[in-house]
């Protein structure tokens, strides 16, 4: 047979490397089917309800809190600042579990189910506690 | 300035304004966001396998093996089994160590003409260094991303992003392979400017998927710790895709939007490119054979059987016409040619 143009050579080989390629370039297809992963609801308790406001606007909790968190965290730990004014004026008492927790003290609610849902796991809880109001 | 390099640079810059133009002055946001994600995987997945078909017909003609040790021969030498390999085991090894740890590119050397007039090989290391930096930090942040692909994220996922930020820098914590992707593609691309040689020989397309990997790990730093997206959404949208239930969700912000249109673009051009090694390493004629020649024939696999046509054949094919000529034959005609030969007179 001139030129093989038709077969393959090593056949069985070739075939279960272009197998096992295509079960990993689609597992994330495949390994979803017959899930769905609708986003977390994440629920405000009363004392947030009734505050109406975060420490600063919602889009910039929502993409920065984490950023936040860090400048509070030098302020306290290193220039031993511990008031954080925000833009308006109203001032917070820089701290994790007692600022942050104390308006959403439902942390499993809120903080967990967002985190959960894109993978982060913050290791402040290692030495914070994250029910302050106690059980 | 070198035009090679400005092509390709000018390309991505095209292609990242194309996004961001797309998304944010004309919402096109089902194109970029659905569309041709969908148009991107197939094209990945089919070329890919077009690519490897391809090769799997292409014959290999002589064993060209690379030797980097001693082939088995006798006894008493002492034969290199993993750079010499004689069976399929030896091969099976040096393919993973290459594989894995890009041993041949440690064997990399530099010529140079030391002092006056003398010639000499350096160890040249960085090569090495920088690639295997820079394929395990990608090998890490695909792996990373699964996060986005999966509900609920998987273990091994979520050890991976423990281990990749162990050394809990800031908020968003930092991943090193994020960053050590964007510093080894940038070593990468910086030797071939500065060292002659590999200005020499490199073209657009060694420049291109440089600068796309560029642009998708910049673009995806500058997401993760600067201009922040909107993750949650930004999950909505992907975990969509893989179910096969598109969502646009509001307001993840056009960078993402770039980042993942250069990731189509990396992936619709992967298997028609240089990137295709990944799966042509196994291709590798000269990796994938074992060092066996003087033990094995190699037979030519376009060998076809050739027509023979002996002189036996021949013979009995003229036997009469040679006789009739008077040329000696071998084998004498049967006494019953004869009598029919009889009959005729
Ligand atoms: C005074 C009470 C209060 C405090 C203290 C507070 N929050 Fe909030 N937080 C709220 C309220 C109310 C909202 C909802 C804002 C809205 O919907 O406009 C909110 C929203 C958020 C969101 C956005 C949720 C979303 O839907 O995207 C994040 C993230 C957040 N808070 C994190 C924090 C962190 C971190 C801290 C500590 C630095 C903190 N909050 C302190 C009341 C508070
Ligand atoms: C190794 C233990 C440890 C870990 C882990 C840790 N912290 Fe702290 N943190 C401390 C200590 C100790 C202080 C000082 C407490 C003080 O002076 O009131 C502090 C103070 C702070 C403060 C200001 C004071 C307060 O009451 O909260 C913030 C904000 C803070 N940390 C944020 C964080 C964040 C965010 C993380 C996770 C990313 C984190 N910390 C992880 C030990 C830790
Ligand atoms: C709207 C969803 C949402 C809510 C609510 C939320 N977070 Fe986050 N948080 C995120 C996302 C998303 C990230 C990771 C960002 C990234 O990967 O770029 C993050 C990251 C963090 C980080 C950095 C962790 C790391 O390892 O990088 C800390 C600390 C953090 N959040 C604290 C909190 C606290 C405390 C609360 C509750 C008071 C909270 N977050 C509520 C979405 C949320
Ligand atoms: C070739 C594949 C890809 C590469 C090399 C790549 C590279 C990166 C890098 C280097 C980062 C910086 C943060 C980190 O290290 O995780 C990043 C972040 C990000 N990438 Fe990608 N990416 C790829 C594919 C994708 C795809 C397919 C998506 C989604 C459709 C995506 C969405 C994101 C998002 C949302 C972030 C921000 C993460 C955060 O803020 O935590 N990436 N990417």
């Amino acid at each position: 047979m001139p030129n093989n143009s038709k077969g393959m050579y090593n056949k069985n080989l070739v075939i279960a490397g272009i197998v096992i390629f295509v079960i990993l370039a689609a597992f994330p297809f495949w390994f979803n089917v017959g899930r769905s992963a609708p986003a977390p609801e994440i629920i405000l308790t009363e004392k947030a309800i009734a505050a109406e406001d975060c420490v600063r606007d919602k889009e910039y909790m929502t993409l920065e809190h984490m950023q936040l968190l860090d400048v509070w965290r030098d302020a306290v730990v290193r220039d031993g600042k511990r008031i954080y004014v925000n833009p308006k004026g109203v001032e917070f008492n820089m701290s994790l579990s007692n600022t942050c927790l104390d308006c959403h003290s439902n942390k499993e609610e809120f903080c967990d189910r967002c985190h959960d849902y894109t993978s982060v796991s913050p290791y402040c809880w290692d030495c914070h506690i994250d029910n302050p109001q106690g059980d | 300035m070198n035009a090679n390099y400005m092509y390709s640079l000018i390309a991505v810059i095209i292609l990242l304004l194309l996004a961001y133009v797309g998304v944010a002055g004309m919402h096109l946001e089902v194109l970029f966001g659905v569309i041709i994600p969908y148009a991107a995987i197939a094209i990945f997945i089919g070329g890919f396998i077009y690519k490897v078909v391809d090769w799997a017909k292409s014959p290999v003609p002589f064993p060209i093996t690379t030797t980097a040790g001693q082939q088995a021969s006798l006894p008493m030498v002492s034969p290199a089994l993993i750079d010499n390999p004689k069976n399929k085991t030896g091969v099976v090894i040096r393919m993973l160590l290459d594989i894995l740890l890009f041993r041949s590119l440690f064997r990399n050397t530099r010529f140079e003409v030391r002092d006056t007039n003398k010639f000499s090989y350096e160890l040249e290391k960085w090569l090495w260094l920088f690639a295997l930096i820079f394929h395990y930090a990608f090998l890490t942040v695909v792996v990373r991303h699964l996060r986005f692909f999966t509900e609920p994220v998987l273990l091994p996922v979520q050890l991976l992003e423990k281990l990749d930020s162990f050394f809990q820098v800031g908020l968003p914590v930092l991943y090193l392979s994020g960053v050590a992707l964007l510093a080894a593609s940038i070593y990468l691309f910086l030797r071939r400017v500065f060292i002659p040689q590999m200005r020499y020989i490199s073209l657009p397309a060694d420049y291109f998927p440089l600068f796309l990997i560029m642009g998708i790990a910049g673009s995806g730093l500058l997401m993760r710790y600067f201009a922040k997206v909107d993750i949650v959404s930004a999950k909505e949208l992907t975990m969509g895709l893989v179910t096969l239930r598109p969502t646009i969700p509001e307001g993840i912000g056009a960078i993402f939007y770039v980042h993942l249109f250069l990731v189509c673009v990396l992936l619709a051009y992967f298997p028609f490119s240089k990137l295709m090694h990944l799966g042509g390493i196994f291709f590798s004629p000269t990796r994938n054979m074992p060092g066996n020649n003087r033990e094995v024939r190699h037979a030519n696999p376009w060998n076809y059987p050739v027509k023979i046509h002996t002189y036996e054949d021949y013979e009995d094919e003229f036997r009469e016409k040679m006789i009739e000529a008077g040329l000696p034959v071998e084998k004498m005609p049967e006494p019953k040619e004869n009598l029919e030969e009889g009959k005729k007179e």
